[in-house]
């Protein structure tokens, strides 16, 4: 092969590259983007409900699934259309400082303490979650804590704040890692852990750990999704944001929710009318 | 242990079901990993080559600059693209954010420092010597440099598999930049990290057999494309 015919093929494989590279629908309706916590995604509850959305609607929805706090800093910083989160503290300041148009409320499942089998600290019979923390502190039992920020370790962290303990010590594992990532650890670690109830059924099969403690009313955990505010970013997807928006809360998009089983299981529920 | 073995079987089993999720990352991961490997050596193997040939001043400070930049996090690579491309930056207005434009961006200032300082050390030894004489010889500059390239091809080569290696496992860039969306940006090592966090290990394991075997098999399609003139 001559040096022309090298730099040829080189040219032609750089070309063809960046051809594939660049490949993009522009015929369809242009997309939603939206950040969203690894509880709606890892169950797979987004998967269902977003090709049905496809189907009904046209519309595609690009999910990135990620921590609450990284979730609504992309809302801030308006790089998402809209986000599904569940942090109500945390999306009031969203909506409050002028990001998020309004909280609409979506659906709801609960939180669990979950443990090793046999529950070594003792804290089914506790009269609260924050007394079954205290429970798992005094006794020096293993906790895996996300520590990531997410709507779940905002939860984990306002139920220690209830307990009145600042937990660390060698007993207090902050993981910094995904709902999925923190279960198999604190299987691994016979742990007590913070877990929506949605994520746990879906991994079930996978784990030893048994539900310690649930059933607190301030353990309930509300997802809600916030479109980003369309006067701060006026390029935004605002029209395919509603169009999601409207969907999730009407008849069929709530029917879905609450149709939605893993093994047999509803992971998600609907609020009262 | 066994899930190790349970992964070789999914692995087959999933190449041969032809499964859509797999070849879509599949697809992604080869799309954007040849881009940015191409863009990357098209500025990199001119940079190594000047490097290598000429003397200037300053040249040991751009030096160890490329071999610390050999040591970038890749998530930190993505966080710094990012802050080019989101909303209210200079870059902004493309809206290239959770694209695979914004992720070929990332992977090649990852890699163009690495495929660079390669070339460089491949070319070192002779360059000069190689360059003046095609050069006396008559061959214009260009010609002569692509002389040097040839001469060094092996290392060169290495330099281009190693940058193209370095994107096609990595996942901070991917991450950060591409946002992990299945169908759009999801790579096969953004999908091994959330099977791996959905506690899916076996499935995890196999999408990584399944990227060696790619890998291997562009490796093995490579050398023979090498290996032809080698005979010659």
């Amino acid at each position: 092969m001559g040096i022309r015919t090298r730099v040829a093929l080189w040219l032609a494989v750089v070309a063809i590259a960046c051809w594939t590279g660049c490949g993009e629908d522009r015929a369809a309706p242009r997309p939603v983007k939206m950040t969203t916590t690894t509880s709606t995604a890892n169950t797979g509850l987004l998967d269902y409900l977003m090709g049905e959305f496809l189907r009904d609607t046209g519309i595609r929805v690009d999910f990135i699934a990620t921590g609450t706090g990284q979730a609504i800093t992309h809302g801030r910083n308006g790089d998402v259309d809209v986000i599904l989160v569940h942090a109500p503290p945390a999306e009031a300041r969203f909506v409050a400082d002028g990001f998020g148009v309004k909280r609409v409320p979506v659906m709801w499942n609960d939180f669990v303490i979950l443990g090793p089998p046999g529950d070594p600290a003792g804290i089914r019979a506790s009269a609260s979650a924050a007394d079954a923390l205290t429970q798992i502190a005094t006794s020096r039992a293993p906790f895996v804590s996300r520590g990531d920020d997410s709507g779940t370790h905002k939860k984990e962290l306002r139920l220690w704040q209830t307990a009145g303990i600042e937990p660390h010590g060698a007993w207090y594992v902050e993981a910094g890692q995904g709902m999925g990532a923190c279960l198999t650890m604190a299987n691994d670690k016979l742990a007590y852990v913070l877990c929506d109830r949605g994520t746990y059924l879906a991994m079930r099969e996978l784990l030893d750990l048994e539900v310690a403690y649930a059933g607190d009313p301030e353990l309930v955990n509300p997802y809600a999704i916030i479109a980003v505010n369309p006067e701060k970013y006026p390029d935004l997807n605002h029209a395919g944001t509603q169009r999601l928006i409207a969907w999730f809360t009407s008849p069929r998009g709530q029917k879905l929710i609450a149709d939605f089983r893993v093994n047999g299981e509803q992971l998600f529920h609907l609020f009262e009318p | 242990m066994e899930f190790l073995f349970e992964s070789l079987w999914s692995a087959i089993l999933m190449i041969l079901h032809l499964d859509r999720d797999l070849f879509e990352a599949l697809g992604t991961t080869l799309r954007v990993s040849l881009t940015s490997t191409g863009i990357a050596s098209l500025i990199a193997l001119p940079l190594g080559f000047v490097i290598a040939r000429y003397d200037f001043p300053g040249k040991r400070g751009v030096q160890s600059l490329l071999r610390t930049a050999l040591a970038l996090p890749t998530v930190v690579v993505g966080l710094f693209v990012y802050a080019f491309i989101a909303r209210n930056a200079p870059l902004g207005d493309m809206r290239l954010l959770f694209t695979p434009a914004a992720m070929v961006i990332g992977q090649v200032l990852l890699i163009v420092p690495l495929i660079t300082a390669l070339t460089h050390a491949a070319l070192q030894e002779n360059v000069k010597l190689v360059h003046e004489e095609a050069t006396l010889l008559g061959a214009s500059p260009v010609a002569a440099s692509w002389k040097v390239l040839s001469e060094s091809r092996h290392a060169v080569v290495t330099a281009l598999m190693t940058g193209f290696g370095r994107v096609v496992s990595e996942v901070g860039v991917a991450l950060v930049l591409g946002g992990n969306i299945r169908g759009l940006t999801r790579t096969v090592t953004t999908a091994i990290t959330l099977e791996t966090s959905q506690g899916h290990f076996s499935s995890a394991f196999a999408l990584g057999i399944v990227l060696l075997a790619l890998v291997l098999m562009i490796n093995i399609l490579i050398q023979t494309l090498g290996g032809r003139r080698e005979a010659v």
